[in-house]
């Protein structure tokens, strides 16, 4: 049985009929990561650990206490800190790092016990690697060097989420878990031709994920469909009173819309999505987007019209400048999230310095790599006296008329539909040496962390090189479980999202 | 922005650049500035700072809760990543003379 090729509703079907156990899955993915170690997709695996945890999943399926997820295997990014696998942000100022104690997504899809009551009873394969930090679109900036796209060795898997991504693709996890400040589960999952969920802001515990942006993290599912995101997102989700901005009404099933037609009560089953209005902002396809990806785009669009939804145009007009408003915010709360690492309670330590001052400046120095250092030099900067009105404030205002401009045109449509990113993955390298030209690649993903609302990325098509395209859906906050049942209507009328690489036995 | 400008925020941040690190970064930190400068072409009279999207939506109070110690001693499992300690302290160069 290839298991990797299965989706995770399917699998928990096979638990639960005795047909496989979690231990033979566990096993069987744990061979396929040390058959797949050419992708650099994991960071940390500890078989030890995670056959551990299958057989305490096996021995809850046989006195029947299993829960949808129990027994299924999940990878976690490495800005989660993980009891027993090292949590580094792919960072060496974090190398060899033990976490005290697990992060809340960690706790609520693991195995239950006393301390973690509600634990989905999903098995824990490994820590994949990311952008340090989850700085960078490429995963180039891993301390622990790049991952490969499963699709083509030689192109970036996207970034930061971009071990997530490949080890999905790769077949070395079912899924993985992401987190997404500005693209960082959306971009890879299209890279690497996943499905992938942003919820709404406040909707996932941000506890124990090591912060880079606190007001623009969240963190989300990567998996091969809407109906395996749907599952894993109403277990990752909850009200923690541990995150300040977690919300109270955080948990719900976010599947209860997947099978469902859009307008209540209505029937047809050629028109499921009958009643929906999608928005296309044209400032999604204007100047800088590749013609591939417009294409296929547009192409999901009439696919999506076939299905019964309306389309219509609509207007984002601060787009270009959510840019410059995310390249001040988030490294300005970068450089303050980030001085907690000093070489005093945990964390890289230089070897020689000569007082206290010295050892902060030279562990850090020694610590943090080059995009990082660059991202807190910014931050220092716009949060400078006599700089702070002029960027910080001016791009928290702007922040402001962008939530708005996204109220304007949930008017005149219930969901928008869009480009990921303006082209498919590209090479390695070849954007690596002029940050601005990497960051100009966000432009269609800012808008929705600053905005704070949920989108997702669906595969929908391939380019000339055989590489995976994405689209993009965005809802209004809290609707997360209307953009799952759309990518989940467009999924049972195509078929992208399963496709497999080629590279991939 | 110049070198002096990256030196001072570089020490201001704890990081030391070489003067061709500092000559390398100054730059991509240019050009990123030139970037953020097109903010200043908007409009923002009268208008909120937005810290963060829930803000938008409603007023988050800040979640408080009774003053009651809720957490058992886990001292030595948080020490474990010290890089220096001793008898449960955090150990780092004499301050005071």
């Amino acid at each position: 049985m290839s298991w990797h090729n299965t989706s995770i509703s399917l699998m928990a079907k096979a638990l639960a009929a005795k047909e496989v156990s979690s231990t033979e899955l566990t096993q069987y993915f744990l061979d396929r990561i040390e058959a797949g170690k050419q992708w650099n997709a994991y960071l940390d695996v500890n078989a030890h650990l995670s056959l551990e945890q299958s057989s305490k999943a096996d021995k809850l399926i046989s006195a029947g206490k299993a829960g949808k997820l129990t027994g299924i295997p999940v990878a976690h990014k490495d800005v989660f800190v993980t009891r027993g696998w090292k949590s580094t942000a792919a960072s060496k100022i974090l190398a060899g790092y033990q976490s005290p104690f697990d992060a809340t997504v960690v706790a609520n899809l693991g195995i239950p016990d006393e301390s973690n009551p509600h634990g989905a009873g999903m098995v824990c394969l490994g820590k994949t690697n990311m952008d340090e930090f989850a700085m960078g679109s490429s995963n180039e900036n891993s301390a622990y060097g790049p991952v490969l796209n499963p699709w083509n060795p030689a192109h970036v898997a996207g970034g930061s989420s971009g071990g997530s991504a490949a080890a999905v693709a790769a077949g070395l996890a079912p899924i993985a878990t992401g987190t997404d400040t500005g693209g960082s589960i959306r971009q890879p999952s299209a890279f690497c031709g996943l499905t992938g969920i942003k919820p709404s802001y406040g909707r996932v515990s941000r506890y124990g994920m090591i912060a880079y942006a606190s007001s623009l993290d969240q963190a989300g599912p990567m998996g091969k469909s809407a109906e395996d995101c749907a599952l894993v997102l109403s277990a990752m989700s909850s009200h923690d009173q541990r995150d300040s901005t977690s919300l109270a009404d955080s948990g719900e099933d976010y599947g209860r819309y997947l099978n469902q037609n859009w307008q209540e009560g209505s029937t047809n089953s050629a028109k499921p999505l009958e009643g929906l209005r999608i928005g296309l902002p044209k400032e999604f396809f204007a100047e800088g987007l590749a013609s591939d990806v417009a294409k296929s785009v547009t192409e999901a669009g009439k696919t999506l019209e076939s299905l019964g939804a309306k389309l219509v145009e609509v207007s984002l007009p601060k787009t270009k400048l959510s840019i410059p408003v995310y390249y001040v915010l988030a490294p300005a709360e970068a450089s303050s999230n980030l001085s907690r690492f000093d070489g005093v309670r945990y964390g890289h330590r230089a070897s020689e310095y000569k007082d206290l001052g010295d050892m902060y400046q030279k562990s850090r120095t020694e610590g943090f790599g080059a995009e990082v250092k660059r991202r807190i030099l910014i931050g220092t900067y716009v949060l400078c006296h006599g700089y702070y009105d002029a960027y910080y404030l001016q791009a928290q205002k702007i922040r402001r008329i962008i939530a708005a401009d996204f109220q304007a045109a949930f008017k005149e449509c219930d969901v928008i539909l869009g480009p990921v990113a303006p082209d498919v993955a590209w090479r390695l390298g070849e954007k690596s040496k002029d940050p601005v030209q990497m960051y100009l690649e966000d432009i269609y993903t800012l808008s929705t962390n600053l905005a704070g609302l949920p989108a997702m990325s669906a595969p929908c098509g391939f380019n000339t090189n055989s590489l995976p395209i994405g689209m993009q859906l965005i809802g209004n906050y809290f609707t997360e479980a209307r953009l799952l049942q759309v990518a989940h209507q467009y999924q049972r009328a195509t078929d992208w999202h399963l496709r497999q690489a080629s590279g991939v036995a | 922005m110049n070198l002096d400008d990256v030196q001072r925020i570089a020490h201001l941040s704890r990081l030391e650049l070489s003067q061709a690190e500092a000559e390398a970064v100054l730059p991509q930190l240019q050009a990123i500035f030139s970037l953020v400068e097109e903010m200043q072409a908007v409009d923002t009279s009268g208008l909120e700072p937005l810290a963060h999207p829930i803000l938008f939506l409603r007023n988050l109070a800040q979640p408080l809760r009774f003053d009651e110690v809720s957490e058992s001693d886990h001292r030595e499992e948080n020490m474990k990543s010290a890089p220096a300690q001793l008898e449960g302290y955090f150990l780092v160069p004499r301050v005071i003379e």
